[in-house]
């Protein structure tokens, strides 16, 4: 029992910042067809902003050096800004153009975002000591679990929760869904798409600044590219959920960790280091058993 | 007080020189059913479409108890008390039915509990109160016009255009849809088009009919002279084999 736990709490607390990093890029998706590709570098981004700009290789805090509460809430409102400046400055102005050019333009953001850390920050990683008391581990059932991974776990836990509420309670979590299943029938009837589209830039924004949050206090290090390998697995799990569907991106994130876990867990030694080859062999399968993704009803219920 | 008026004044529209409609009007008032007939192409969706703001006429323009509505967009059209509903009803499916005509409570600017509470009065109106928690994507296909037809409800509009509402019902579905219709008109005193390919449900609720062909109107008039007009015949004979079953009722 206590054996199997802990690799539960490591595919549950990876697969948290999956489910997070993949309800991120649903919701833009979900409100203006776009993946947003500079997610993964607001992600970085956040995590710079908890130290003193500077390209020696040792730093001080920045928003680091504020109150635990302070730093939760300064880096999840750098996370909100960083996503709604983007999409008032670049993305509103590509409204009406294509996907391609959306995805390019997002592309061209995060390159950008990328660049200003680099001048400010250099590209050396840095080593960041937040909340080193976190990694105490706790007993749980016999097992030690360190404290990060339940904070984890229950930080995301609250957040999921909160944001189902929104999104079923509030008028402007139904416009939002509305909007996410049919952006002009919601126009058309009144929503204004301006404010939800905002409002979905920040929810979005502010995800990245709690997944920078959890990775930072799990490595202890800022890299100008920590976002990547997350951006990456959340947009896949936003395509095997089903593109849209928040809910089956969050599930399909949890998927994915759950699959990284255990391949980690039950891969012959020698192979491990191909983990990711097999993970991917995962979702292409599930791609061809179900291209629309999980939570989408297929073509072939479509009624034409 | 005179009831309100929904004017259509020569209207046209031209695709890449391809005229789609040429000087079509019609008039519209509150409580009265008015319907619009005519072969596919004719027409008859471009005309909602216009309308209710969806699309810009190339000339003509359309007025609402004397103002002006050219150039208002979709929404503002539904504010000023135009609504309408689409072929195959275009809900939105992973919300559920009560949901779905609180979008529209909330897009008149209301607020969410007052949003719930129109979109339960209208539903407990129609007769679809028990269907409020139901996903609007699994509902039966007559079940979803009716749902359709509810958002186009919400917030009282002095005038709804049906596009279809009767496509794929039955013979018994299509009078139940028929009997909801003259209601709308009847108890909520709305002005009511429909565009149908089902003449006979037409001919029953309508008081006033027009035709439209090649996107010119060839006829208008009570049933009973839509019903005579050899203009009428023709246009529907000249077509394929489903509309002229459909005209077998004329």
């Amino acid at each position: 029992m206590a054996g199997l736990l802990q690799p539960l709490f490591d595919a549950i607390s990876l697969g948290s910042i999956y489910a997070l990093g993949a309800l991120g890029i649903a919701l833009i998706f979900g409100v203006m067809r776009l993946i947003n590709f500079a997610h993964g570098h607001y992600i970085a981004f956040c995590v710079f902003a908890l130290l003193i700009p500077s390209t020696e290789v040792v730093t001080g805090m920045l928003l680091g050096a504020l109150p635990s509460w302070l730093i939760v809430l300064s880096v999840l409102g750098v996370g909100a800004l960083l996503s709604i400046a983007s999409e008032v400055v670049v993305f509103r102005r590509l409204r009406n153009a294509n996907p391609a050019v959306l995805m390019i333009a997002s592309f061209a953001l995060g390159i950008v975002i990328q660049n200003v850390l680099l001048v400010s920050y250099s590209s050396r990683p840095k080593s960041v000591s937040l909340w080193p008391e976190l990694s105490l581990p706790v007993e749980f059932f016999g097992a030690s679990i360190p404290l990060l991974q339940v904070l984890t776990v229950l930080v995301t836990v609250v957040l999921l929760l909160g944001l189902v509420f929104f999104l079923k309670r509030t008028r402007f979590g139904l416009e939002m869904r509305a909007a996410a299943e049919n952006f002009t029938m919601a126009r058309m009837l009144g929503v204004r798409a301006n404010r939800i589209i905002l409002l979905a830039f920040g929810i979005s924004g502010a995800l990245a600044g709690a997944i920078a949050l959890v990775l930072v206090s799990q490595t202890g290090t800022a890299d100008i590219r920590m976002g990547l390998p997350i951006m990456l697995i959340a947009f896949v799990a936003t395509v095997i959920g089903g593109m849209g569907s928040l809910q089956g991106a969050v599930f399909a994130g949890f998927l994915l960790g759950a699959i990284s876990v255990t391949l980690q867990l039950l891969l012959p030694l020698d192979i491990r280091p191909f983990r990711d080859a097999f993970l991917y062999l995962a979702v292409i399968a599930c791609l061809i058993w179900r291209p629309e993704g999980l939570f989408r009803a297929g073509p072939s219920s479509e009624r034409v | 007080m005179n009831p309100p008026r929904l004017i259509a004044d020569r209207i046209a529209v031209s695709f890449a020189g391809l005229r789609a409609l040429s000087d079509v009007s019609l008039e519209l008032v509150s409580g009265a059913v008015h319907g619009l007939i005519g072969p596919n192409g004719a027409g008859k969706t471009t005309l909602v479409n216009i309308l209710t703001g969806f699309q810009a006429p190339t000339a003509g323009n359309y007025r609402l108890d004397g103002e002006r509505l050219n150039g208002l967009p979709p929404h503002k059209v539904r504010r000023g008390g135009i609504a309408r509903t689409f072929q195959g009803g275009r809900l939105f499916k992973d919300l559920t039915v009560l949901e779905n005509l609180e979008v529209a409570g909330l897009g008149l600017g209301l607020d969410r509990g007052a949003a719930e509470v129109l979109a339960e009065e209208v539903l407990e109106w129609i007769g679809i109160a028990d269907l409020a928690d139901e996903l609007a994507g699994s509902l039966p296909y007559t079940d979803e016009r009716r749902v359709g037809i509810g958002r186009a409800l919400v917030g009282r509009p002095a005038f709804i255009l049906m596009d279809e509402p009767a496509a794929g019902m039955s013979v018994h579905e299509a009078e139940a849809l028929g009997r909801l219709i003259l209601r709308i008109a009847e108890e909520r005193h709305c002005g009511v088009l429909v565009i149908e390919h089902n003449i006979g449900l037409v001919l029953d609720i309508c008081s006033h009919i027009t035709v439209l062909d090649s996107g010119e109107i060839i006829e208008a008039g009570d049933p009973e002279t839509i019903r005579r007009s050899e203009a009428v015949r023709h246009a529907y004979m000249g077509t394929q084999a489903d509309i002229v079953s459909d005209a077998a009722v004329l």
